[in-house]
């Protein structure tokens, strides 16, 4: 049985400079109790790793405005003109990841692979200071594994066994990341009995997830 | 006969649709891409992809049956067709690198003589990061660059892409308002022409060279 936790102790757990997974897509599927609870607290020095850097004021463009991110691993952070200038100015380090090869990467860390080979990025300047693993008379890019200290989940139902299923387009990088951070932080929108998430709907198991956010009051 | 009058965007949308058969599996980009899914019959069995994970991407909904769990990859909001299945990141670009996609249209910077596409940053103006482009290029089985034919009065359709590719794959068709071009070993096809559109305008506009069969029809829209 998980015991569901308060967002501002799960914020307490993340210490500044933490290398944290965050879920979503401009900011669906995205922990946003969790983000508010970091920027409460004002978290500092932050390694993200997550698909995109969204918009100011949604999901992770929270934190890009609290100035907390030092670094971004991210395919994508052209919707945020906050994080453009952060990045123009120095003041954060952004690795930019073709998306599929990001969430293998993710993968790669979560299910215990020394990396992944795609043929994504070649001839571009993703390949620079790669190697290329010829296999089958195909060239590919070695790409490597990627984990977090944290990975900070968004959920449709939990249960207390830490079982959790998604909705729609909120999946994206969750699953993935739920098996790739050392502790995993799941914020649900709801979290139901034992029983009620049938086996076959569920996409993270339990076993997987350390902490549940309990609902808002 | 009445003839209609398209925006050069609209035509670019309109003869892409043509390029969709029945029962493919098709990512749209944001933006000119996206104009596409309009013409294509809601019958024709055809699954639009949204790489942030849905297969079934349906019409945006009516005001107030918004869905925050259920947008397309430019943070829309969408609705879903019957038949339709939710996907992780992972699932999706297995989909899109393993071969699974049939089609991807994308919008276009620059593309060469070689039919390679740069479409991603402009250094030291725009570094939005490339988000699923290059797994789409580098993965679908067929890639169509859908964009107007030049930019500002500077050619889009270039001898070598002076701004970082996206891949180095050669993309399968280039549709603009003025043309349809196939890359090929050889070079640049005209395939057909824009309405109303010649085969000298056309190549003042196109700074590569382009190899133009005897008599390449007019195109003919959706």
């Amino acid at each position: 049985m998980k015991k569901a936790i308060r967002p501002e102790q799960a914020a307490e757990m993340i210490p500044d400079g933490a290398v944290v997974m965050i879920g979503g897509f401009m900011g669906v599927g995205t922990p946003e109790r969790l983000i508010d609870a970091l920027v409460a607290r004002g978290v500092r020095g932050l390694t993200v790793i997550a698909n995109d850097a969204a918009l100011p004021g949604k999901g992770i463009g929270k934190l890009v405005s609290a100035h907390a991110i030092a670094k971004a691993i991210m395919s994508h952070i052209g919707l945020n003109p906050e994080f453009q200038k952060q990045m123009i100015a120095g003041e954060v380090e952004v690795e930019l990841v073709p998306q599929g090869t990001l969430v293998e990467r993710i993968r790669a860390g979560g299910v215990g692979l020394g990396g992944v080979l795609t043929a994504t990025g070649l001839g571009t300047p993703v390949a620079e200071g790669k190697r290329v693993v010829e296999v089958g008379g195909e060239s590919y890019l070695l790409e490597t594994p990627l984990k977090a200290e944290f990975a900070l989940i968004r959920a449709y139902q939990a249960d207390y066994a830490g079982n959790l299923c998604y909705s729609l387009t909120a999946h994206n990088f969750n699953p993935v990341m739920a098996l790739a951070g050392a502790t995993v932080i799941a914020e649900p929108e709801v979290i139901v009995p034992i029983g009620v998430i049938p086996p076959d709907s569920v996409k993270t198991p339990g076993v997987l997830v350390h902490h549940l956010l309990a609902r808002a009051a | 006969m009445e003839v209609a009058v398209h925006s050069p965007k609209e035509i670019i949308a309109r003869r892409v649709a043509l390029e969709i058969r029945p029962g493919m599996l098709v990512n749209l980009g944001i933006g000119l891409p996206s104009m596409v899914a309009n013409h294509i019959p809601h019958d024709a069995g055809v699954f639009f992809q949204a790489e942030n994970g849905v297969i079934g991407l349906g019409a945006r909904p009516p005001e107030g049956m918004e869905d925050p769990n259920l947008t397309d990859a430019g943070g829309g909001f969408v609705t879903a067709v019957p038949g339709a299945a939710s996907i992780d990141s992972a699932m999706s670009f297995g989909l899109i690198r393993g071969g699974h996609l049939d089609m991807t249209v994308l919008g276009g910077l620059q593309v060469d003589a070689r039919g390679h596409l740069a479409n991603w940053m402009v250094p030291g103006h725009m570094v939005p990061g490339m988000g699923g482009a290059m797994d789409l290029v580098a993965g679908a089985k067929r890639v169509i660059v859908a964009m107007v034919h030049s930019a500002r009065g500077e050619a889009k359709i270039v001898p070598e892409c002076t701004l970082p590719l996206t891949a180095a794959r050669r993309v399968s068709l280039i549709v603009t308002e003025m043309a349809v071009i196939e890359p090929t070993a050889d070079g640049l096809v005209l395939r057909e022409r824009g309405p109303g559109v010649s085969v000298e305008e056309i190549r003042a506009a196109t700074a590569a060279e382009l190899i133009v069969p005897a008599e390449p029809p007019e195109m003919t829209l959706a």
